[in-house]
C-alpha cells in the first residue's frame, strides 16, 4: 500500500538522518558488532554445507563472534555520553573491562577448540 | 539501612568519618565473629564421635580426592574405574562434578606445600564448615547490595546457624552441597552487584563464579533459569535499563561456553531443555534493547509508525520461528528435559516412571513440621521480609523475591531442595528483622530525645509543642503522632502489625532533608517488641544448636544408643569393610544393594556390582531380581557377574531400622520393572508386607530372607524380630547355594560367600555315564552345561 511505502521511506530517512549524528566512536564500534554478526552467520551457514562435527569447534566458534558482538555492544553502552547511568564512569575504565571480558572469553574459546 | 552518618556529618566532619570508621571495624569484626560460629557450630559430630566422614555419598568423594591426591590432575581427569559397576565400570571423569574434589584438593596441596601435614582425610572432613562460614560472607555481602549493611549481618548471623544448611554442611558430610551453597550465593552476589553498577568487571566474575558452580553441583540449572527468570521480570514490569543488559548478555554467553567446558554437563549446555529459557531470554532482551535504542533515536510519531510496521511483519516470523522450535522439542519424549529436572516440574513423575529416583528418602515432598525443624523462626519472618522488599522496590530486592518463591516452590517437591530455600530464608529474615530494629531503635530514639529536650513533664505520648530543639519535622510528625496514638500497637502486638504501622507513617510523612525520618512508636512499646525480638532471637539461637548437636551430626557409619549401662556403640559397617579389606582377595567382587557401594570401595577397597551412583537402572534391576529369587536363580545370577561375595545389612537383633529387610520392596519393584518374571504381589499377604509366619512362599524363599535371617532363631530361641516387631516365618533353614563367612557383632552386616560348584553330582552318576559322550560332544560343540540342572 503506497501509504506504508511512504511512511517506511519516511521512517528509514529519518532513522538514517538520526544514526548519522552518532559519533565516531560509536559507529566504530557499530561496525565491529556489525562485522561480528557476519562472521557468525557465515559460519553457521558453512556448518549447514559442511556438518557440525566436530560440535565443539562449531560452538565455540559461533560463540566467540556472538561473544564478541555482546561485549563490544557493553561498551558502547558504557561509553556512550547520552547515558545518564553511566556519565562517572571514565572510558578508559570501560575499555579496560571489555579487554578484560575479552581476555577471559578468548582462553574459554581456545581451551574448548579442541 | 546505612548507618548514621548524615546526622553527625552536617556539623563537623571529624566526628562522621571516626563513625565511619568505627563502624567499618565493628562490622569486620562482627564479620570474623559469625565466620568462628558457623565453623564451630558444625564441629559437633567430630565431638560428639570422631573426625570421620558421613554417610554413603561423601566416600565416594574422599576416593576420588584420594585418588586426585596421589596421581595428580591429568590421570583424575581421565580416570576410568574399574572397581565399581563391574563389569562395565565407570567414566570417573566424565561422569562427576570435580568442584569439590578439586576445591579439597587444591586446599591439600597448599596446605601440604606450606609443610603443614593434614591428611587427605581432615582436610575432607573439614571442607564444609570452612566452607559455610565463607557462604555466610557471601550472604552478607548479597544481602548489603539489597538492603545495607544491618540485614546483611542479621542474614549472615543467621545464615551460619540455619538448620537446613547444617544438615548437609557438618564437619564429615564432604558433598557438593558443601561448596555448592557458597557458589549459588556468590553467583547471586555478583549478578546482583552487576546489576546494581552496571560493571563489565562484576559481570566477567559472575560468569566465573557461575562457572565454579556448574563445576559443583548439579543444582547450577537453578541459576540458569532463575536469572533468566528475573530478566524477564524487569523487562515485564518496565525496569529494563542498560545495567540489565550488561548483567545477563555477557553471563549467558560466557557462562554457556563454561558449562560447556565441564565435562559432566559437556553440550548439555545447549541442547537440553533447562538451559533454553536461558537461550530465549537471551534473544528477548535483544529485542528490547533494540527497541529501546529506536525508540531513543526516532520520534514518537514515527516511533509508532515504525511499531506498527514491524509488528506485522514481526510476529509472522516469530510464529515461524517458534513453531520449528516447538516441533523440534516435542518430538523428544522427554520434551528435552532430564528425568531429574521432570521429576522436579512434575511431582508425580518420579514415582511413575523412574522408581530409583522416587525410592530415594531425599527426593520425597517434605512434611509440615520438617519446615519448622528446618527453618524455624525464619518461617514467619519471611513473609515480613518480602513486604519490606517492596519498600522500596529495587531490582535487587525483586530478584530476592523471585528466589525466595521460586525456591518455596522447589522446597516443596523435594526435601532435599529445602537447602536452596534456605539461604533465600535467611536473607529475608535478614531484611525483615533488620527493617524492625530500624524502626524500633529510632522510635525509642526520637522518644528519648524529645523525653531530654522537653523536660521530665512531657511523657512519651505527649504532643509536642513549643520546643526549640525539636527536629525540623515536628508537625508532620504530630499529624503522625496523632495517628500513631490512635491506632497505637498494644505492647505483645505481631510484628506483621507493626510491619503495617510503619507503612502508614511512611506514606504520610514526608523526608526531611536533614535528619531522617523518625518513625514515633510509643517509647514502651519500642523497648518490649527490641526485647521480644532479642527473646525470639534466642529461642532461634537454641533450636539450632540443638538440632546440630542432636539432629544432624550422627555419621550414619556410627550408631550410638542410650541404654542403662550407658551410651552404646555400633561400629558394626567398619567392622565389616575391615572384615572385607583383610580375608578377601584384592580381586574379589562383592554383591550388595547400591546404597552400600561407595562405602565399600572406599573402605574396604573391594569391586563392586552396583553402587550409589544409580546410573544403570538394568544393571541395579539385576542385582535386585537376585535378592528377591530363590537361592539357585540368585547363585546363577551372582555367578554370571563373577561375583564372591554377598553383603546384606540386617538391623533385626538391635532394631536398626534401615536395614535391606525394608528396602526390600524397592529391590522387587526395581527388579520387576526390568524383569516381569518378579511380580511385586507374589511378595505380599493380602497388600501387605509381612516376614512372620504369614508370608507369602515367595517371600520366605527368597534370598535376602535367607541371607537376613539364616540362623537368627539361635539369638533368642524364638527369632523376635525387633524392627518388625513379630516372630520371623521360617525359623529353621539350611543354605545350599551360600556359605555364611562372617556375621558383625550386632548381626548389623552379614557377608555370605558363594559356594563353588559340586564336582560331581551324587546319584546321577549312571544316567551321566551313558550320557557322558553325549556331554562331553556337546560341551566339545562349544555349550556350557550348568551342572546344578
Amino acid at each position: 500500500m503506497p501509504k506504508d511505502a511512504g511512511d517506511a521511506k519516511l521512517l528509514f530517512q529519518s532513522l538514517n538522518k538520526a544514526y548519522a549524528a552518532t559519533p565516531t566512536n560509536l559507529k566504530i564500534i557499530d561496525l565491529y558488532v556489525v562485522f561480528a554478526m557476519a562472521t557468525a552467520l557465515v559460519q553457521v551457514a558453512y556448518m549447514g554445507v559442511v556438518g557440525s562435527f566436530p560440535f565443539n569447534s562449531f560452538l565455540s566458534s559461533v560463540l566467540s563472534c556472538i561473544g564478541s558482538a555482546v561485549l563490544a555492544v557493553c561498551l558502547r553502552i558504557q561509553v556512550n555520553k547520552d547515558n545518564k547511568e553511566f556519565k562517572d564512569l571514565p572510558p578508559e575504565r570501560a575499555f579496560a573491562d571489555f579487554v578484560l571480558c575479552n581476555l577471559v572469553l578468548h582462553l574459554v574459546i581456545m581451551n574448548f577448540l579442541g | 539501612m546505612a548507618e548514621p552518618v548524615a546526622n553527625a556529618a552536617a556539623p563537623a566532619p571529624a566526628p562522621g568519618r571516626l563513625r565511619n570508621a568505627f563502624g567499618g571495624v565493628l562490622c569486620a569484626f562482627t564479620l570474623i565473629l559469625i565466620g568462628v560460629l558457623a565453623f564451630s557450630i558444625r564441629l559437633f559430630s567430630v565431638i560428639k564421635y570422631e573426625s570421620v566422614i558421613h554417610e554413603f555419598d561423601p566416600y565416594f568423594n574422599f576416593r576420588v580426592t584420594q585418588f586426585l591426591s596421589k596421581n595428580g590432575i591429568y590421570e583424575f581427569w581421565n580416570w576410568f574405574d574399574d572397581r565399581t559397576w563391574y563389569p562395565l565400570g565407570r567414566v570417573i571423569g566424565g561422569t562427576v562434578y570435580p568442584g569439590l574434589t578439586l576445591t579439597a584438593g587444591s586446599i591439600w596441596w597448599f596446605v601440604n606445600a606450606l609443610n603443614i601435614p593434614l591428611s587427605v582425610e581432615t582436610v575432607c572432613v573439614f571442607t564444609a564448615p570452612i566452607f559455610s562460614a565463607i557462604a555466610s560472607w557471601a550472604t552478607y555481602l548479597l544481602t548489603k547490595e539489597a538492603k545495607g549493611t544491618g540485614a546483611g549481618l542479621m542474614a549472615a548471623a543467621i545464615l551460619a546457624m540455619v538448620p537446613s544448611y547444617i544438615s548437609r554442611s557438618v564437619a564429615g558430610s564432604y558433598d557438593n552441597e558443601a561448596v555448592a551453597i557458597f557458589a549459588l550465593v556468590f553467583t547471586f552476589y555478583l549478578y546482583v552487584k552487576t546489576l546494581n553498577t552496571g560493571s563489565l568487571f562484576y559481570a566477567t566474575l559472575n560468569a566465573l563464579s557461575y562457572f565454579y558452580m556448574v563445576c559443583s553441583w548439579g543444582g547450577y540449572t537453578f541459576i540458569i533459569n532463575l536469572i533468566p527468570m528475573h530478566v524477564l521480570l524487569c523487562i515485564v514490569t518496565g525496569r529494563y535499563s542498560s545495567r540489565l543488559y550488561i548483567a545477563y548478555a555477557p553471563l549467558v554467553i560466557l557462562g554457556t561456553l563454561l558449562a560447556a567446558l565441564v565435562p559432566v554437563v559437556g553440550f548439555n549446555a545447549v541442547l537440553t531443555s533447562e538451559h533454553f529459557a536461558s537461550f530465549l531470554v537471551f534473544i528477548i532482551l535483544h529485542v528490547v534493547a533494540f527497541v529501546y535504542y529506536i525508540k531513543g533515536l526516532l520520534t514518537p510519531r514515527l516511533f509508532k509508525m515504525a511499531m506498527t510496521l514491524v509488528i506485522t511483519v514481526g510476529l509472522a516470523v516469530c510464529f515461524a520461528v517458534v513453531a520449528i522450535l516447538v516441533a523440534l522439542v516435542a518430538s523428544s519424549p522427554t520434551k528435552g528435559w532430564s528425568g531429574r529436572s521432570l521429576s522436579l516440574l512434575d511431582p508425580t513423575y518420579a514415582s511413575k516412571y523412574i522408581p530409583i529416583i522416587a525410592s530415594v528418602s531425599e527426593h520425597q515432598p517434605p512434611t509440615w513440621p520438617s519446615y519448622f525443624m528446618d527453618i524455624n523462626v525464619l518461617a514467619f519472618l519471611v513473609p515480613a521480609g518480602i513486604i519490606s522488599c517492596f519498600l522500596p522496590l529495587s531490582d535487587a530486592s525483586s530478584f530476592m523475591v523471585l528466589y525466595l518463591v521460586t525456591a518455596v516452590y522447589f522446597s516443596g517437591v523435594m526435601v532435599r531442595l529445602m537447602l536452596v530455600l534456605a539461604p533465600a530464608a535467611c536473607i529475608l529474615s535478614g531484611i525483615a528483622l533488620s527493617s524492625a530494629f530500624d524502626v524500633l531503635t529510632r522510635s525509642m530514639k526520637f522518644q528519648l530525645s524529645k523525653l531530654f529536650d522537653d523536660g521530665p513533664a512531657i511523657s512519651g505520648n505527649g504532643s509536642p509543642n513549643g520546643s526549640s530543639a525539636s527536629t525540623v519535622n515536628t508537625s508532620s510528625s504530630k499529624n503522625e503522632k496523632t495517628e500513631k496514638s490512635e491506632a497505637a500497637p498494644k505492647e505483645k502486638q505481631s510484628k506483621k502489625n507493626r510491619r503495617k504501622d510503619k507503612e502508614v507513617t511512611e506514606s504520610v510523612s514526608v523526608k526531611p532533608k536533614k535528619e531522617k525520618r523518625l518513625s514515633v512508636l510509643p517509647l514502651e512499646a519500642s523497648i518490649v517488641s527490641t526485647l521480644l525480638l532479642i527473646a525470639l532471637g534466642g529461642f532461634y539461637v537454641v533450636h539450632c544448636v540443638w538440632a546440630a548437636a542432636e539432629a544432624y551430626s550422627a555419621p550414619s557409619i556410627v550408631l550410638t544408643s542410650r541404654s542403662r549401662e550407658g551410651l552404646h556403640v555400633f561400629d558394626d559397617f567398619r567392622e565389616a569393610y575391615a572384615w572385607l579389606s583383610h580375608n578377601t582377595d584384592v580381586d574379589d567382587k562383592v554383591a550388595s544393594w547400591w546404597d552400600y557401594g561407595y562405602q565399600t570401595t572406599a573402605m574396604a577397597n573391594r569391586t563392586v556390582i552396583v553402587d550409589n551412583n544409580t546410573w544403570n537402572n538394568t544393571h541395579i534391576a539385576t542385582v535386585g531380581t537376585a535378592m528377591s529369587s530363590p537361592e539357585k536363580a540368585a547363585w546363577e545370577i551372582f555367578d554370571s557377574l563373577d561375583v564372591k561375595y554377598v553383603l546384606v545389612v540386617f538391623g533385626g537383633l538391635v532394631g536398626y531400622p534401615s536395614d535391606d529387610i525394608n528396602k526390600f520392596l524397592w529391590m522387587v519393584r526395581i527388579g520387576g520393572g526390568e524383569f516381569p518374571h518378579i511380580k511385586e504381589p507374589d511378595y505380599l499377604r493380602d497388600g501387605q508386607y509381612r516376614v512372620d509366619a504369614q508370608a507369602t512362599p515367595t517371600m520366605l524363599n527368597c534370598l535376602m530372607y535367607k541371607l537376613c535371617y539364616y540362623r537368627f532363631v539361635e539369638t533368642d530361641g524364638k527369632g523376635f524380630d525387633r524392627v518388625r516387631g513379630y516372630e520371623i516365618g521360617k525359623k529353621h533353614f539350611k543354605l545350599t547355594h551360600f556359605e555364611e563367612v562372617f556375621t558383625t557383632h550386632h548381626w548389623m552386616v552379614r557377608i555370605y560367600k558363594l559356594k563353588p560348584q559340586k564336582n560331581r553330582i551324587r546319584g546321577k552318576l549312571k544316567k551321566l555315564k551313558s550320557q557322558s559322550s553325549k556331554t562331553s560332544s556337546t560341551l566339545a560343540a562349544g555349550r556350557k552345561k550348568n551342572p546344578w540342572q
